[in-house]
């Protein structure tokens, strides 16, 4: 979607206009984004609604430690994608290529974790739909339920930060080939506006998974 | 009688510049288009295949309900018949009718603008659907679905042993399609607006247009949610529909209408946009009521997101959820109605004549009349009861669907057709194929509501004997339909070659899509537009011909 030229495309009358349309794009994106995930979040709300107990019994199987650092990770990397929408802003060409593999290094950082985790799941037998999924209790299948959940969402976030990572590593081999000036730089704020979605969006799932019950 | 005169603007019709269909004429040239126009008319070719198949599957249905026993088809095969005919007619024929095909084609025009924001996206929209449409074409050869359209669980998670996820892979990514248009059109009609075009001077189609666009961005991200999920919950059984792990399938319901009851307003929306333009500029006259006509647009767009518990009225919802969907539902009909008077009242001492794409809104004022009132039967809870689920529903929705929205779509594409080719098409054809439509149309689907009301329940193909004048009656009227369907098939293409040359503005109509030579330069526009007038800015029949006074 960009234009390694500081002309507008053909469509447009104004570098202005473009840059508004752009972002006005990617705003409307991630409100269907927040409607995307909303049906997930209705799902996780009617069923920890549902099964209360349950919910707090089963999170706590979650390692909530990995997902503090993780969250760590990704708000730190929201700092730096920040940092690269200044920097493109005021046209510093380094510190913008800097500041974006720093942020898709977060990224894959986070993705890491997030392996490392799900191994743990799985060695903790906590992974549904495999035989060595178990789970102890009256309330078993209710739990497995809980399991599910998680690992849709957390997965779904994933694939999501799977392709902020990519984006951010086309926009920093675009800036190291400087395409980017102060008058263009809308490709790097729109990719801005995507990352911090993303993070958002974890923000909400950390508090909602792992911390259910813990007081 | 006859058509308008033409007037043509001599500085535009000397020249001759070249059109956007003449620019080339490779194959590559098409499929690599970023021309708004040209990806409405292959959205166009996209939809009537579509459309095709799924009359295919209503007609075999038609046929086989002829007989009580049900002697034609098995009882399989007659759900995978209204499966196709459901899934097809609504994701790939309905939704993207006039918003992909006709609001590619005219919103850039209509606003002045060369092209749509993101012209990339959209022809990247289009092959998004041609990949849904390769999904669902799967899935139908392959043994077909037997859900129904709205793949209930647990039917469809746990029970139903066809091609279900096929067909719901095909569904979740055609939504994307729509999301990228809905989002193109926003930011389009946003920012790309020419000089002095301020949101008051707007084409109430593009206003329509704008609120559709809303709901396909808010709402068919949850559609695709919910068919992942249904999807997740047939493969691996994960539970959140499933009442043995805790989940519940009226969950699905929730979700699913949630989107598909909005997604009904996607089908409407834009046909009210299309008679908005059409009404004025073959009375005469200013729109009666802009404000209103606009506003009520938004007003269908947000508060139809609140009425879907009215499809769950039997589906164990609290009775108190279903007393605040049934005034919900209620409420949304009041800025239905409004339009409808408003056309109504700008009809009142118009010059009106009788063109076909004004037959057509005639024939859409009427049906969709017929379709919202009997809506409101259905939105009360007590007649809900008797009435839910039987072909009194299908009458209904068929009214505002085909009734209302394929009208508004024929309408259309008659009314643009003269600037998409540059061509007139056969005016007399074009009145007996609008005629023979609305009765076709009547006679399929008014025996429906008797049917329902008699008890008749939808998706059963056999039925007691004496439902069977109805059924008659209704498959007698399908065959007059399909009639009026293929007319305009015949001729649109006849005048693609033998149609007189309609010249810029045809209708003398005063939207800037007229201003701009028939078929429009690559560019739409040879300089960009500036506007100073209100729109449908009509002066009375006896100010044009003064020699007739």
């Amino acid at each position: 979607m960009s234009e390694t030229t500081a002309a507008p495309a053909h469509q447009f009358e104004t570098l202005e206009q473009q840059r508004e349309a752009a972002t006005l794009g990617m705003w409307i994106f991630l409100a269907t984004e927040v409607l995307f995930f909303g049906g997930l979040f209705m799902g996780y709300t009617f069923v920890r609604w549902s099964y209360p107990e349950v919910f707090e019994q089963a999170s706590h199987r979650l390692d909530a430690t990995i997902g503090g650092v993780n969250t760590a990770v990704l708000l730190l990397s929201s700092l730096t994608m920040a940092l690269a929408v200044k920097s493109a802003q005021l046209g510093k060409r380094n510190a913008l290529v800097a500041f974006l593999s720093l942020t898709a290094l977060l990224g894959i950082l986070f993705l890491g974790f997030k392996a490392i985790e799900y191994h743990g799941d799985y060695v903790d037998h906590i992974v549904p739909g495999i035989p060595s999924y178990h789970f102890e209790g009256p309330s078993a299948p209710q739990a497995e339920l809980f399991f599910w959940i998680y690992f849709a969402m957390t997965g779904l976030h994933a694939i999501h930060v799977t392709v902020g990572i990519i984006v951010i590593a086309i926009m920093a081999a675009l800036a190291w080939r400087r395409s980017f000036s102060p008058e263009h730089y809308m490709p790097i704020e729109v990719t801005g506006l995507y990352w911090h979605f993303v993070d958002i969006v974890w923000v909400f799932l950390f508090p909602l998974l792992y911390l259910v019950g813990h007081r | 009688m006859n058509a308008i005169e033409l007037e043509p603007s001599p500085a535009l019709q000397e020249e001759e510049p070249g059109n956007y269909l003449s620019e080339s004429h490779t194959v590559a040239s098409w499929l690599l288009t970023t021309d708004h126009k040209r990806i409405g008319i292959l959205y166009l070719y996209s939809i009537l295949f579509f459309f095709i198949i799924a009359s295919f599957a209503a007609a075999t249905m038609r046929l086989e309900l002829l007989n009580p026993q049900g002697s034609l088809v098995l009882s399989e095969t007659y759900n995978k018949l209204f499966t196709i005919h459901g899934v097809l007619m609504v994701w790939f024929f309905l939704i993207p009718s006039i918003p992909a095909v006709l609001g590619n084609f005219t919103i850039p025009m209509m606003i002045g603008a060369r092209d749509v924001a993101f012209p990339r996206l959209n022809l990247l929209s289009w092959y998004i659907f041609i990949g849904g449409g390769l999904f669902a074409l799967y899935s139908i050869v392959s043994g077909g679905v037997d859900t129904g359209w709205t793949f209930y669980t647990p039917f469809s998670s746990t029970y139903s042993n066809t091609h279900v996820i096929a067909m719901a892979a095909g569904v979740f990514v055609a939504g994307f399609s729509t999301i990228i248009t809905g989002l193109n059109f926003m930011v389009t009609i946003h920012k790309m607006r020419a000089p002095g075009l301020t949101w008051f001077r707007l084409p109430l189609f593009i206003w329509s247009l704008y609120s559709t666009s809303l709901i396909m961005v808010l709402a068919t991200p949850v559609l695709a949610i919910t068919l992942a999920l249904l999807s997740l919950e047939r493969f691996w059984g994960i539970g959140i529909f499933d009442p043995k792990l805790g989940g519940d399938p009226v969950l699905f319901q929730h979700l699913f209408w949630f989107y598909s009851h909005p997604a009904v307003y996607i089908m409407i929306l834009p046909g009210m946009g299309v008679i908005s333009e059409i009404i004025p500029c073959f009375a005469r006259k200013r729109i009666f009521g802009y404000y209103f006509v606009a506003f009520s647009s938004v007003a269908i767009a947000v508060l139809g997101f609140l009425v879907w518990g009215h499809h769950m009225f039997v589906s164990s919802q609290s009775v108190y959820a279903g007393l605040i969907f049934s005034l919900l539902s209620f409420i949304v009909s009041v800025p239905s109605a409004i339009k409808v008077f408003n056309w109504t009242a700008t009809l009142y001492k118009g010059s009106i004549s009788f063109e076909t794409p004004m037959l057509y809104a005639f024939g859409f004022i009427g049906l969709f009349t017929i379709g919202g009132l009997t809506g409101l039967f259905l939105a009360s809870l007590g007649a809900d009861v008797h009435l839910h689920d039987t072909y009194f529903v299908i009458a209904h929705f068929h009214y505002i669907m085909v009734g209302g929205m394929v009208m508004a779509f024929m309408g259309g594409l008659h009314y643009w057709w003269p600037k998409i080719t540059g061509r007139m098409y056969p005016e007399f054809m074009g009145k007996i194929a609008a005629l023979v439509t609305f009765i076709g149309f009547n006679l399929t689907f008014f025996p429906q509501f008797l049917l329902g009301y008699l008890g008749m329940p939808r998706r059963y193909h056999t039925y007691p004997p004496e439902f069977q004048i109805f059924h008659i009656l209704s498959t007698a009227g399908a065959s007059i339909l399909g009639v009026g369907y293929l007319l305009p098939l015949i001729y649109f293409i006849y005048s693609l070659r033998y149609g007189k040359k309609a010249g810029p503005n045809p209708w003398r109509a005063t939207g800037l899509e007229w201003q701009t030579s028939s078929p429009p330069p690559k560019d739409n526009f040879l300089r960009t537009p500036v506007v100073k007038r209100a729109p449908y800015d009509y002066s009375p029949f006896e100010e044009e011909h003064p020699q007739n006074v």
